[in-house]
């Protein structure tokens, strides 16, 4: 058993989840198929934790699939920055799972369950394949993986509210237009260098600034997984799902897609395309910084005025991303770090406040703001997780938003530019707004008694309260002690900034040919 | 259909090459053009085509939908077993070098299992496809929306 993980610990993180769709499947039983999601959940989550800390001193390990020898074969690569991310997408599904058997049962129709858990199993095979590859077409490969599955689980939602099904077509049109100019991307960079492995591209490419492929290509790659990750103006997909999903996938989507796509994005600009590329530092300078910007202000102003609350915490992270994009923007390990960090932070916060929120809307059955109010007395747990959610939304020193938002600060000192950390507490300030609009109505204004379920509300069951809590308790723990977070995040953006990743790795299982 | 009759004599003789022709594809794929993707689609052409002629309720009779579903995960249960089976005698995951003391025979071994697979579960994706065009409620009215 020991040998099996030291040996196949980076196959096994993805295949265990990849098993487990297809059998959750042919058992044709929801019971089983929720618990054998679990199961390979958890046991995806633990390979993922061991995998962390044998990378956390920047080590990095290579995998060879099939025992073909990179660049020819495909390469499983793993340093500290990938393995925070499989980190966040594992602990997450294994979160959401156990609520998602309660939510789902009043969202989606039971003879769909055991194809939700298998939809499920994909989406989160995809995510965490598209995290470990050290293959550039097999970042595409697992992307269409989880992109196909994630369509599916948003359009389950139109049993309870028919507009999911435009929502997830939305989302496919522009998910599908993000693939093609990804998978453009990586055509041209193969013609210009004729190799897929992220090592070689990053040591062949070194040399081809000047190279108009190669450009065309990066504008390509990061177009493409702009759409996925909802930088600013091509957010347009993100509201409508995260609105019409059902809660379960909701929480896991917010908290995970489009982190992913970041570590993507991340480990494109900074891993395979050199840094030190002109073109590529007036991209950060003059597209992604000021769209950073915008974001953070604009999503939060619109955030502000929505009265669906599932919609309004979709738009906050459109501003989240925000404050993410503009730690990749500023260029300097530090920034970065916050970068990472806040990947970790605002997973673990935004996961819990869409349970919590789904919770709510499990109960009253509708996802208005106005029909919640007075549910902090109705059910006190789910409120206060509400609360502590928000304030680490806001980022009050005693959560993890604080870690954050401390660490982009410095960031943005480091560089000199004060306007930009004045912009990062006004858009905070905003933050303040709308999480205040939503508590204010949960505990000071009086029931809506024109709902009828908002009258005779009660507290979830522990089944739902139970994740939630992790998450908010999570949150709490590492918004005190910082420390390990930080630490992994600063050794993978050395990782990332500083070619850590590029460096001979140690290879796990067999040699290759 | 019933009325052509020209159509279904040509479909009835049409159906069992397609699906020879489907084996073929499959099985000959590690020597020449071809494959499971490929052949999976010629596979359920077969199927489709008797579908459109002679109805989907008779196809579906014979096929019914949670058989198709449980192919379609069959189809990657056999991909992924594949792997396992690599790990389990030693070698990196789809290292088929293992399967046989030869490995160049261990190589044909492994790429027909898994193009096996992948030619199973594309034929039952095809077919829930259609399945689910082809079995489509008529539109629906305003008032459902």
């Amino acid at each position: 058993m020991m040998a099996l993980v030291e040996n196949h610990a980076p196959i096994l993180v993805i295949l265990i989840p990849l098993l487990a769709a297809p059998l959750a499947m042919l058992f044709g039983n929801k019971g089983l198929a929720f618990l054998l999601s679990l199961a390979a959940s958890v046991a995806s989550f633990l390979l993922s934790v061991y995998l962390l800390l044998l990378v956390r001193d920047g080590t990095v390990l290579s995998y060879h699939i099939g025992g073909w020898a990179p660049p020819l074969g495909i390469e499983y690569r793993v340093d500290a920055a990938n393995a925070l991310v499989l980190l966040i997408v594992s602990a997450l599904s294994a979160v959401v799972l156990p609520f998602a058997r309660t939510s789902i049962a009043t969202e989606i129709a039971e003879k769909h369950h055991t194809l939700f858990y298998a939809c499920f199993m994909l989406c989160f095979t995809g995510l965490m394949g598209v995290t470990i590859t050290g293959d550039a077409f097999n970042v595409f490969v697992f992307l269409e993986v989880s992109s196909l599955s994630t369509y599916v689980l948003v359009a389950l939602g139109a049993e309870k509210d028919r507009r999911a099904l435009s929502a997830a077509y939305d989302y496919l049109i522009l998910g599908t237009i993000g693939a093609t100019f990804f998978v453009i991307g990586l055509g041209l960079i193969y013609m210009a260098t004729g190799t897929l492995n992220m090592v070689d591209l990053a040591e062949r490419l070194s040399t081809m600034e000047s190279n108009r492929t190669v450009r065309s290509a990066f504008a390509f790659i990061v177009i493409g997984l702009g759409l996925k990750l909802a930088i600013y103006p091509l957010h347009r997909w993100l509201p409508g799902a995260y609105t019409y999903a059902p809660s379960a996938v909701s929480a896991f989507l917010a908290a995970t897609a489009t982190k992913v796509a970041i570590y993507a994005v991340l480990r494109f600009m900074m891993s395979v395309f050199s840094i030190k590329f002109g073109f590529e530092q007036d991209t950060m300078t003059y597209i992604i910084f000021p769209f950073a910007i915008i974001a953070m202000f604009a999503a939060s102003l619109i955030a502000v005025y929505q009265i669906n609350v599932k919609r309004m915490l979709a738009y906050s992270s459109i501003a989240q991303i925000g404050y993410m994009l503009l730690g990749i923007a500023l260029f300097s390990t530090t920034g970065l770090s916050a970068t990472l960090v806040h990947l970790f932070n605002h997973a673990v916060t935004k996961g819990a406040l869409f349970l919590a929120v789904g919770a709510i809307i499990f109960q009253i059955g509708s996802p208005l703001m106005a029909n919640m109010a007075g549910m902090g007395k109705k059910m006190p747990w789910t409120s206060a997780a509400i609360v502590i959610g928000g304030l680490s939304l806001i980022g009050v020193p005693g959560t993890v938003g604080f870690v954050s938002k401390w660490v982009l600060l410095t960031a943005a000192l480091e560089n000199g530019l004060w306007p930009i950390s004045l912009a990062i507490v006004l858009s905070s300030l905003i933050a303040v707004v709308y999480v205040w609009k939503f508590v204010e109505l949960l505990y000071l204004a009086p029931i809506d008694e024109s709902v009828a379920a908002a009258a005779n509300a009660k507290e979830v069951s522990l089944s739902m309260l139970v994740p939630m809590w992790i998450l908010v308790l999570v949150s709490v723990w590492f918004g005190f002690d910082a420390e390990f977070t930080v630490q992994v995040a600063n050794q993978a953006a050395d990782s990332l900034f500083n070619g850590g990743f590029l460096k001979d790795a140690v290879i796990v299982g067999g040699e290759g040919r | 259909m019933d009325h052509h009759l020209i159509l279904r004599v040509v479909t009835q003789i049409l159906v069992a090459p397609i699906l020879l022709y489907g084996l073929y594809v499959q099985f000959h794929g590690d020597f020449g053009p071809g494959g499971g993707f490929q052949a999976g689609v010629i596979f359920a052409v077969g199927f489709i085509l008797y579908g459109i002629v002679f109805g989907l309720r008779r196809l579906r009779s014979k096929f019914p939908d949670h058989v198709i579903h449980k192919l379609v995960a069959l189809g990657v249960l056999i991909y992924a077993g594949t792997g396992v089976v690599n790990m389990a005698l030693g070698g990196n995951f789809l290292d088929y070098n293992v399967l046989s003391p030869d490995p160049v025979q261990g190589q044909h071994w492994g790429i027909i299992a898994v193009e096996l697979g992948v030619g199973v579960t594309v034929f039952g994706v095809m077919m829930a496809i259609y399945y689910a065009f082809a079995g489509r409620p008529p539109s629906l009215d305003d008032k459902d929306w």
